[in-house]
């Protein structure tokens, strides 16, 4: 059931705001302020949401839905807005600053109102969605302009390429026409098919037309004049900046350097386009909110950068998944690692804690569906949504396909391919469930590429890895869940420990355990450089990651003479 | 008697056949290697005491050389070093230069490592020294770990392992703590090494390389006779020990490293015929483990003390 709403009229500038309150008022008040060509309604399920444990107030901005239209286009200047927005501020929490939540061109004029000399007062902390400050955006430009690098001339161009309609809004008669005869019309149906907004009964607004129309002065005021002198606006303000990765008007990297203005920045990004973010993912971005208003009105710090990314590494008592665990630490993510040696686990949940935030370890078998899926929803609940999950656990077996016994296969596949499988379900799910996406790392192999008659269930297995990931990958893009295969070649780890040999007896094998061990420790190739390789892979989103010299060397030879390698498979290397 | 006149007399024979020297130390001999041994450690905590967020890794081996030699010592087996911050991990180490004490400022919350081999009368002692200035996390938990090593060498030993098998077994234990085998960066990959009684002429406090020229020649007709038999007055990993500990007194000196901290300790472990022991057991790091203290470098009273022992001792 929904809160009551309550309306009252703020008078500002001369013109009265329409105004809307939810809420218990002795809560913290968040005030939401909505972009163009919308009204408050935008905010219909994110003001909900935020009613259960915040006073919600949210108003019509000046030209829009039932608050007074200005005369001019002075009327429309930044400064002219930033007041109004004080003004409800005052109206609604005179004694308390307000929490500030604001999309697109109410973000824009929010952002004049937390440089404003003197903001912090008034404002307890800002959270933007697309919309950055136009005299930010200017100096972005200007920097740009100044420095052509490559890169910086490609971000021109993209910003560019996606900000024509700003460019047409300043042409006379063709922005209003264009809206009056036809746009307002098909709106919902733009929403649909361009941002993927299920239409509903009450969005678009009713005045959706006229909004529309007298919208178009807030570009034609301040677009020109603020652009092409740019001011020096920092802000005191602690700043939530929610980046959306599907916005087709407001390109990620304009937050670029946005640090130099807002020293307590916090960044997060939400899989979603520049609507479907407020329409199809208000809870996640009240989630957001609530967690950052819960913070600032603590009085806590600003997190590091990778601090709060919550990591899970399967296997992660040694080897490279400890090494990656105690690297994700080092970056300041919370780790959660799990093992079938518990003990093992534990120590690098110490290890990582002594380098990092707070880490966890727990006992799984990953090739246990249930228990995996039990480990999901424990983590989910005592943790939250991993933002990466590193599918690392797995074993060694040596020998030829007649020697393999179906138990012995069953074991390799098993751990190697349905610890992967069970992995990447259980907690794909939780990823994708929750909108925020998120990364998903699985350790294949180079023998996953590399044919070897003397490996063949191992090398199944991690192909079959492989192969896993790039069908997932496909999937997975739609919902901003990433997927990186990593294929280590030779690392210096305790698999030749573990690894298993066909049809040997027990001292055969431990002899040939001590052995692979051995050249494993000569190759020297260190477990830390791997985990370094999938930190990377997981900041840039590379799918296929050969990590030593020989798996790289192989993955070449694999695409260009896969003959060679067929060839070199009938080598007997045990 | 030194080994080393033993050696020259020692007919070759092949490695299986030939048989361990006797241990060659009388009570009055260890009683003299254990007097060097604490003034090496006490000179080292002074030098901990008097170290300070500013220093340089130069200044503090000067520091430790001018109290060595004002406590008595006449020659070094090898120049003292000292590491700080990720050099005591040694950390970018490629050249063997690089172990040469440097520029180095100690900072706050820096770890450091001390090593000295003073030889007095010809009784050398080889320590090891780590320490921290302010709060290292890291540091505790490696400071606290090192006994685990301690006593795994000792079980090891007195089982008569062959040593590049308790080399091996300490590097499990390395890898299972999640830290970094750091004494593999050493020369020749050592754990320790063994400690005679230099008898040799020839001009003391001198040093190639680092070590004394005396001690290379010790060092040099050791590795040459014991190579006759089979064996290695260098412990590491490879073919050269995989021997049973040969009688007589061993440096010990497990180098541990996780991420930019290493932390050591270096002492003799005595080793006879059939059992094995640490020389001395009242050394900082092992005061550390007992009163449960992770910090806290000596004072300058219980500095005092080793100069009477070895007073006392001559």
């Amino acid at each position: 059931m929904t809160p009551p709403v309550r309306r009252r009229t703020v008078h500002s500038g001369g013109l009265p705001l329409a105004v809307f309150e939810q809420g218990d008022p002795a809560a913290p008040t968040v005030l939401l302020v909505h972009g163009y060509p919308d009204t408050h309604a935008v905010w219909d399920d994110i003001a909900a949401d935020l009613a259960r444990d915040h006073h919600v107030v949210r108003y019509d901005v000046r030209g829009a839905g039932e608050s007074g239209v200005p005369a001019d286009r002075a009327g429309y200047r930044l400064e002219q807005l930033a007041e109004d927005l004080f003004a409800v501020a005052d109206a609604v929490s005179p004694d308390r600053p307000v929490h500030l939540l604001a999309h697109d061109w109410g973000s824009i004029q929010s952002w004049e109102a937390v440089t404003a000399p003197g903001a912090e007062h008034r404002i307890a902390s800002y959270t933007t969605v697309s919309g950055p400050s136009l005299d930010h955006m200017g100096h972005w430009l200007r920097h740009r302009l100044r420095r052509p690098t490559p890169r910086h001339l490609r971000q021109l161009l993209h910003q560019g390429a996606h900000s024509w309609y700003i460019t047409a809004f300043h042409l006379p008669f063709l922005a209003p026409a264009v809206w009056r005869l036809g746009l307002a019309r098909a709106w919902p149906r733009v929403l649909r098919d361009l941002e993927h907004v299920t239409p509903r009964a009450d969005h678009p607004q009713r005045s959706l037309r006229r909004d529309a129309v007298r919208g178009i002065e807030l570009y034609r005021a301040n677009f020109r004049p603020t652009l092409g002198s740019p001011r020096e606006r920092p802000t005191e303000v602690p700043v939530q900046l929610i980046t959306l990765t599907r916005d087709r008007y407001v390109g990620t990297y304009l937050s670029e350097g946005l640090e130099r203005w807002v020293p307590n920045l916090t960044r997060r990004t939400l899989h979603a386009g520049h609507w479907s973010a407020l329409l199809e993912k208000g809870a996640t971005v009240a989630g957001m909110v609530r967690e950052f208003t819960a913070r600032i009105d603590k009085g806590g710090a600003q997190p590091a950068e990778g601090e709060g990314r919550l990591v899970v590494v399967t296997g992660g008592g040694s080897g490279i998944g400890r090494a990656t665990a105690l690297a994700f630490a080092e970056d300041g993510a919370r780790v959660v690692v799990c093992d079938l040696d518990l003990a093992a686990a534990e120590r690098t949940a110490e290890l990582a804690s002594l380098i990092g935030p707070q880490a966890h370890a727990y006992r799984v078998d990953v090739s246990d569906g249930a228990a995996m899926d039990a480990f999901a929803q424990t983590v989910a609940a005592e943790h939250g949504v991993p933002d990466v999950m590193v599918n690392n656990a797995g074993i060694g077996h040596s020998g030829t396909f007649l020697q393999t016994t179906e138990k012995e296969w069953q074991r390799v596949l098993d751990v190697n391919l349905w610890g992967v499988i069970h992995g990447c379900r259980a907690f794909g799910t939780l990823m994708a469930d929750s909108g925020q996406g998120g990364h998903i790392v699985n350790v294949s192999s180079a023998a996953a590429y590399l044919p070897s008659k003397a490996l063949t269930a191992y090398a199944t297995s991690k192909a079959a890895v492989f192969m896993l990931s790039d069908c997932l990958r496909a999937e997975f893009v739609g919902h901003g869940i990433g997927v990186s295969t990593i294929c280590p070649g030779i690392v210096n780890t305790n698999i030749t420990r573990t690894s298993t040999f066909s049809a040997t007896t027990a001292v055969e094998q431990s002899a040939k355990q001590a052995r692979a061990a051995k050249l494993y420790a000569r190759r020297g190739f260190p477990p830390e450089k791997v985990a370094t390789a999938i930190l990377t892979a997981v900041r840039t989103g590379k799918p296929v990651v050969p990590v030593t010299p020989e798996a790289k060397a192989a993955r070449l030879l694999s695409r260009l003479s896969p003959g060679l390698l067929r060839l070199a498979a009938r080598l007997n290397v045990t | 008697m030194p080994p080393l006149a033993k050696a020259t007399h020692a007919t070759p024979a092949s490695p299986a056949s030939s048989a361990f020297p006797a241990f060659p130390y009388t009570e009055h001999d260890l009683a003299r290697f254990r007097a060097t041994q604490q003034l090496a450690y006490d000179c080292a905590e002074q030098v901990a005491a008097w170290i300070e967020p500013g220093v340089t890794e130069r200044q503090a081996t000067a520091e430790l050389r001018r109290r060595l030699v004002a406590a008595g010592v006449q020659d070094f087996f090898h120049v003292p070093f000292a590491w700080f911050g990720d050099r005591t991990a040694f950390r970018h180490f490629h050249t063997p230069l690089q172990f040469f004490a440097g520029n180095r400022r100690l900072e706050e919350g820096m770890p450091y490592v001390l090593d000295c081999a003073p030889i007095v009368d010809g009784y050398t002692a080889d320590i090891g020294y780590g320490g921290k200035v302010g709060e290292n996390r890291v540091w505790d938990r490696l400071a606290a770990d090192l006994k685990v090593y301690r006593e795994l060498i000792l079980t090891e030993v007195r089982a008569r392992r062959p040593l590049n098998e308790v080399y091996a077994a300490v590097d499990a234990q390395i890898a299972a703590h999640g830290y970094d085998n750091r004494h593999q960066v050493y020369p020749g990959r050592v754990i320790g090494h063994q400690v005679t009684r230099t008898t040799v002429r020839g001009p003391a406090g001198v040093n190639v390389f680092g070590f004394g020229v005396r001690t290379l020649q010790t060092l040099g007709r050791e590795l040459i006779s014991e190579r006759l038999h089979g064996r290695s007055p260098l412990w590491a990993d490879g073919r050269s020990s995989r021997h049973a500990p040969t009688p007589g007194l061993w440096a010990v000196e497990p180098h541990i490293g996780f991420r930019g901290v290493g932390i050591k300790f270096e002492e003799l472990l005595v080793v006879t015929e059939d059992d094995a022991y640490w020389l001395d057991d009242d050394l900082p790091h092992v005061r550390r483990w007992t009163t449960g203290s992770a910090t806290a470098p000596a004072t300058a009273s219980t500095a005092a003390e080793p100069t009477d022992t070895l007073e006392a001792t001559r």
